[in-house]
């Protein structure tokens, strides 16, 4: 098994990194990076709790082989509020709007919702539904999440 | 997974001289969303990766001489869905990548990969078909085209040789009176967007005056081991006076010439079925939309 010595900008920090060939995304970033805020669920690309940004884009980390993001900047569900207290809008509203039940899938809706508003700021709840499909919910709180999605597009319009 | 020594490339001619070099121990990897499935599932064994991702002229996408267009082999299904070249040369393409799984799998998956992957069941294999495209594929010997409809043999097998890259497809100029679709049959509808079709249907069709069918391109996904062009159709269409009654009767000879698996999507009795009435519908609505 052939290793690799990746670079990339994670959660705006520069990492460097050796991984095998066959390390996946999100084993790097929960085991060799720490960070357990994204979630293993299907593991076939399907649920979406794994859901990431990498070089903005909206990625599924369990299909992407780690030696994919060198050079990348990442951004997990850790990274999105940064250092200081406040939150992100998205974040805000998934509080205040009922937008999780047991949380395993939050993240990933997070993360989903983020790249949603960073693209299209003021989105219907069609383009909420039709973008968030592929992130489950297995305690079934769709509406609140799609709920959560739309008031976060208000918070952003406000500020 | 089992073990490999993944290697990127810059170029196509390293990619294959690394082909030549490993041959049936070679692979060859674009945006991975299937291969790492396969892989994982102990499908595709491969002791040699080749990493596509840093060939920029496996990019791009770009209007040929004359009104054709050209989709590079590593152009995701987002960057094709969102292109302005593809939504100029034909909406119902746009359309089709559009309607692959979830927005992460567009944004990993690509062109190329896609029809390297060779899955019947996928989305714009039926519209390409139906738009005359043809695969440019490259060799130790150099670039070769073969029309898209010779390019899948079996399920999950394409003409792709050992030692050869899908680089592009390129797709003919359209008529002006050209008017295409793609539509993919859900029965459960909303919230199952992101299912494989149970069928799906693309066609493009151009009518002259008096709606005489001057040219008409139909082909079907989901409905056997292969995308498929449905040449007998076609063939009584073209020339003839397009009224519903003819669209009906050759709608219903679709039925004859597919081969769609029982599944969980649906028997194969049902999707013949399907197959007949959204073949019907799609040549109804292009017709009424002319």
């Amino acid at each position: 098994m052939s290793v690799h010595h990746l670079k990339f900008e994670l959660n705006g920090e520069l990492r460097e990194i050796e991984v095998a060939a066959d390390r996946l995304l999100i084993d790097m970033l929960r085991e060799d990076c720490e960070l357990t805020g994204t979630k293993e669920g299907c593991n076939v690309g399907v649920c979406g709790a794994c859901s990431v940004l990498v070089d903005g884009q909206l990625l599924s980390a369990c299909l992407l082989p780690a030696v994919f993001v060198d050079g990348c900047v990442i951004q997990t569900v850790e990274g999105l509020a940064g250092d200081g207290p406040a939150l992100t809008s998205v974040q805000e509203a998934f509080i205040h709007r009922g937008g999780f039940q047991c949380g395993i899938c939050t993240p990933g809706q997070i993360i989903a919702a983020t790249a949603l508003l960073a693209e299209r700021p003021r989105p219907t709840a069609d383009e909420v539904r039709r973008w968030m499909m592929g992130n489950l919910c297995r305690c079934t709180g769709y509406y609140k999440i799609i709920e959560s999605v739309l008031a976060a597009a208000e918070i952003d319009e406000v500020q | 997974m089992p073990a490999f020594d993944y290697h990127a490339v810059g170029s196509v001619p390293e990619a294959l001289d690394l082909l030549g070099q490993y041959g049936d121990e070679a692979c060859l990897v674009a945006g991975g969303a299937s291969l790492l499935l396969m892989m994982r599932q102990g499908l595709v064994r491969s002791s040699h990766v080749i990493g596509l991702r840093g060939v920029d002229e496996l990019r791009g996408i770009w209007r040929l001489p004359g009104g054709g267009l050209e989709i590079r082999a590593l152009t995701t299904h987002c960057e094709a869905e969102c292109s302005p070249e593809v939504q100029a040369y034909c909406p119902a393409l746009a359309e089709s990548f559009s309607r692959i799984a979830t927005v992460r799998v567009r944004n990993q998956g690509t062109v190329g990969g896609n029809l390297a992957y060779a899955d019947p069941a996928h989305d714009p294999p039926p519209m390409l078909l139906a738009l005359d495209a043809r695969t440019v594929i490259a060799g130790p010997e150099g670039e070769r085209t073969i029309p898209l409809s010779e390019f899948f043999v079996d399920s999950f097998r394409t003409v792709l040789g050992k030692e050869e890259i899908l680089v592009a497809v390129r797709l003919p100029a359209l008529p002006s009176t050209a008017r295409s679709m793609y539509l993919k049959f859900l029965p459960r509808g909303e919230g199952t967007e992101g299912d494989y079709a149970t069928v799906s249907v693309a066609a493009t069709l151009w009518p002259g005056p008096d709606n005489i069918c001057e040219d008409v391109r139909l082909a079907l996904g989901s409905v056997g081991p292969v995308p498929m062009r449905i040449g007998r159709v076609e063939n009584v269409l073209r020339g003839e006076q397009l009224i519903s009654d003819l669209i009906e009767d050759a709608a219903g000879l679709v039925c004859g010439e597919i081969d769609p698996p029982d599944d969980v999507r649906g028997s194969a009795t049902y999707k013949r079925e399907m197959a007949r009435v959204w073949t019907g519908r799609v040549l109804q609505n292009l017709l009424e939309r002319v």
